[in-house]
């Protein structure tokens, strides 16, 4: 009987010749094993050391030594749990595995954190800037004859928007063309030359965004006596927009498949048709993707902008004439006030920048979906 | 046999005796669009060129006459006075060397257990999202990290660092000069100090680490992976013995590019820390300065002396962030194999 019992259970299908395809669901389907399934062993000894250190946490920081503060309980539980979680491992385990655990800890609470970290500061921006972004005139007025400390429904930041929107369209006018064509130079011309422009870009991209300020200020401002304007402003962050599309295009260009450009030339197409009609458009949600994240990272530039465009209270469309605000540096001066309400009023306005950085990185992933895999 | 003799003799007889293979010259001159083509985006490169060496030329000829003016001194002295002809940055170097000290202190573990989590830890199916959740941490505006680390952030790390005074005091580099168990302890002391800059300069330190060291690691042969976990190695000794030595290159290289975000970052810890021109080691004590938010602190008020001496602080700044940088380019692409995508 016993023996039986196992032998129906595991019936091979193959020697089933008499019934039809219609019996096929009565044997069951392959499963693999779950190679990675947790044993009960694994699970309880994190619930244990989870429940035991906290227990243990509790006991000795809030009733034999009367400490206080959140901060310090947190990481004295982590600690606590690290340890008691390799004693109880170490119980029944070899030593590697005890290791792993213990680095297995360490890893999840080191992600952890980050992606804590970067919840709260977005949450925290969204939590302190929320009073100021249900008022229509928050969109629609400008802070001229508005002091700092008016009740939020008077004003808004319509000339920071407006200001960032004018900036940041100088800049990728300039910056769009001259990146891309960089790439291009670097990828299908070549030469000697060409790596040295490509050390340079790539060196420019790590330079810190207020040296181009400040060499935008000194250049135009002092030594030409141009106004602080949106335009001063725009060329700053094309300065630093320049290197990241040149250096995302270029290694986008890089990609595309030689045998295309071969192929091209093969059937009698010049270099420039190669270029203009085969590689530009392969590479185009690539490019694209470029010019996405160097206009993300454009808008929130506040270094090069407090240097060159300066802080106006009121709406202005004229980039070359009259100083023009901007949203990063709205905030940086609301904030910097001291006032209650105008820093309200900044963390709303951080609160537009971010879902306009959100929205920009959006569009980038959509754009690159199809294209690039993903490992 | 025959046959073979028959293709040889074919060969011989196919040119003259003495004829000698010569391949024709393949020489085309490019056409017009194409000369276009090459010298203009040769030209565009060049532009560029010329625009960014500008960048450092600028610098470095607004740096001769105050280098020349102070020499060495300029690297020793600790008076920002330009007015009274005083310049020397050694507390504005030493204060930028702090903060991305403690910037790079707090992002180094972070961005190593986030990039390993990512690259053997989470399941397939978040890999793509973290990725992006990363890329995304990369592109918050730093003022926004500004905002949080001064608002947010500060009452916490409060806490820490008067906890670290108490129990660290002893050391140089932990000192403050207040009473650290007086009962009403002084909070304003340890409030937009050096710590704290660094900190809120970590989280814009993690991502560009994290990026760098996640896509090194997501390259360790699989052949090798597959060989360790088949020797029985658990998933940490697996990391241990083959991602970790594979990666150094990309760990070391991205430690220094987050390394070389850190040392030129303004907006954040211009807003957090309190600009005071002391030589001074004391990260946790309230007060600090580095080189770039000294130029955007002094830039409005700044007379020609005074542009000419922030010129040169930013010519040292764009020295060291450039070096930093390109060592590390070259150990992250060294250490990158290239995937070829020919078809």
């Amino acid at each position: 009987m016993t023996a039986v019992m196992p032998q129906n259970r595991s019936a091979d299908p193959v020697p089933q010749a008499g019934p039809p395809p219609a019996a096929a669901p009565e044997i069951p389907p392959d499963v693999p094993r779950k190679l990675q399934s947790k044993t009960i062993d694994d699970r309880a000894s994190v619930i244990g050391a989870g429940a035991g250190s906290l227990a243990l946490t509790w006991l000795f920081y809030t009733q034999v030594l009367l400490l206080s503060g959140l901060t310090g309980f947190l990481i004295c539980w982590y600690l606590a749990f690290v340890v008691l979680y390799a004693v109880v491992t170490a119980v029944g385990n070899p030593r590697p595995v005890v290791a792993d655990r213990v680095a297995s800890a360490a890893l999840h609470a080191g992600a952890g954190l980050v992606g804590l970290s970067l919840a709260l500061t977005l949450f925290y921006t969204l939590y302190r800037g929320a009073p100021a972004l249900p008022h229509l005139s928050f969109y629609t007025k400008d802070m001229a004859g508005v002091p700092g400390d008016a009740p939020l429904d008077q004003g808004g930041i319509l000339h920071a928007i407006v200001g960032s929107f004018i900036e940041v369209g100088i800049a990728v006018v300039i910056s769009l063309p001259l990146g891309i064509a960089t790439a291009v130079y670097m990828t299908e011309v070549g030469g000697r030359f060409s790596r040295i422009v490509r050390t340079l870009v790539e060196a420019m991209t790590a330079v810190p965004d207020i040296l181009a300020g400040l060499f935008i200020y000194t250049t135009l401002i002092v030594a030409f006596n141009f106004p602080k304007s949106g335009f001063a402003a725009g060329l700053a962050i094309s300065v630093t927009m320049v290197p990241i599309i040149a250096r995302a295009a270029d290694v986008v260009l890089r990609v595309v498949p030689g045998g295309l450009r071969e192929a091209g030339l093969a059937l009698g197409a010049s270099q420039w048709q190669v270029v203009r009609r085969v590689v530009l458009p392969t590479a185009r949600p690539g490019l694209a993707t470029a010019l996405i994240l160097a206009i993300a990272r454009g808008v929130g530039e506040t270094a090069p902008v407090l240097l060159t465009s300066g802080a106006s209270t009121f709406l202005n469309w004229d980039p070359v004439n009259f100083t023009m605000n901007s949203l990063p540096l709205y905030i940086f001066t609301a904030v910097r006030s001291g006032q209650p309400n105008n820093i309200t009023r900044g963390f709303g306005a951080a609160v537009v920048l971010l879902v306009l950085v959100l929205l920009l990185f959006a569009i980038t992933r959509w754009l690159a979906r199809p294209r690039v895999g993903r490992r | 046999m025959s046959d073979l003799q028959a293709v040889e003799d074919l060969h011989d007889n196919a040119g003259g005796p003495d004829a000698e293979d010569v391949p024709r010259r393949l020489v085309s001159r490019p056409a017009l669009a194409d000369r276009i083509f090459r010298i203009g985006s040769t030209g565009i490169g060049a532009f560029v060129l010329v625009i960014f060496g500008a960048i450092g030329f600028m610098l470095a000829i607004a740096a001769i006459p105050t280098l020349r003016r102070y020499g060495w001194n300029f690297f020793v002295e600790n008076e920002w006075q330009p007015e009274r002809d005083q310049v020397g940055m050694s507390e504005v170097l030493l204060g930028t060397f702090l903060v991305a000290a403690v910037a790079l202190i707090v992002a180094f573990p972070l961005a190593l257990t986030s990039a390993l989590y990512i690259s053997e830890y989470a399941p397939a199916k978040l890999r793509g999202p973290l990725v992006a959740l990363v890329d995304l941490m990369a592109a918050v505006p730093s003022i926004v990290y500004g905002l949080w680390g001064l608002f947010m952030l500060q009452p916490y790390l409060l806490e820490v660092a008067h906890w670290i005074h108490q129990n660290l005091g002893f050391i140089p580099l932990f000192r403050v000069n207040t009473d650290p168990d007086a009962p009403m302890w002084a909070q304003a002391r340890y409030t937009g100090s050096i710590f704290i800059a660094g900190v809120a300069v970590a989280m814009m330190a993690i991502p560009i680490g994290c990026a760098v060291m996640r896509e090194v690691f997501a390259q360790a042969p699989i052949g090798e992976r597959e060989a360790a976990l088949a020797l029985g190695a658990t998933r940490w000794g697996m990391v241990r013995s083959v991602v970790l030595p594979f990666g150094r290159g990309g760990i070391i290289g991205g430690t220094m590019l987050s390394l070389g975000r850190a040392l030129g970052e303004t907006v954040a810890v211009l807003l957090i820390i309190a600009p005071i021109f002391d030589l001074k080691v004391r990260i946790l004590e309230n007060g600090g300065i580095t080189v770039s938010s000294l130029i955007a602190n002094r830039f409005g008020e700044a007379t020609a002396i005074q542009l000419s001496a922030l010129l040169t602080a930013g010519f040292v700044l764009f020295v060291i962030t450039v070096i930093v940088n390109t060592i590390a380019a070259v150990i992250v692409s060294r250490s990158r194999s290239g995937a070829s995508t020919e078809i």
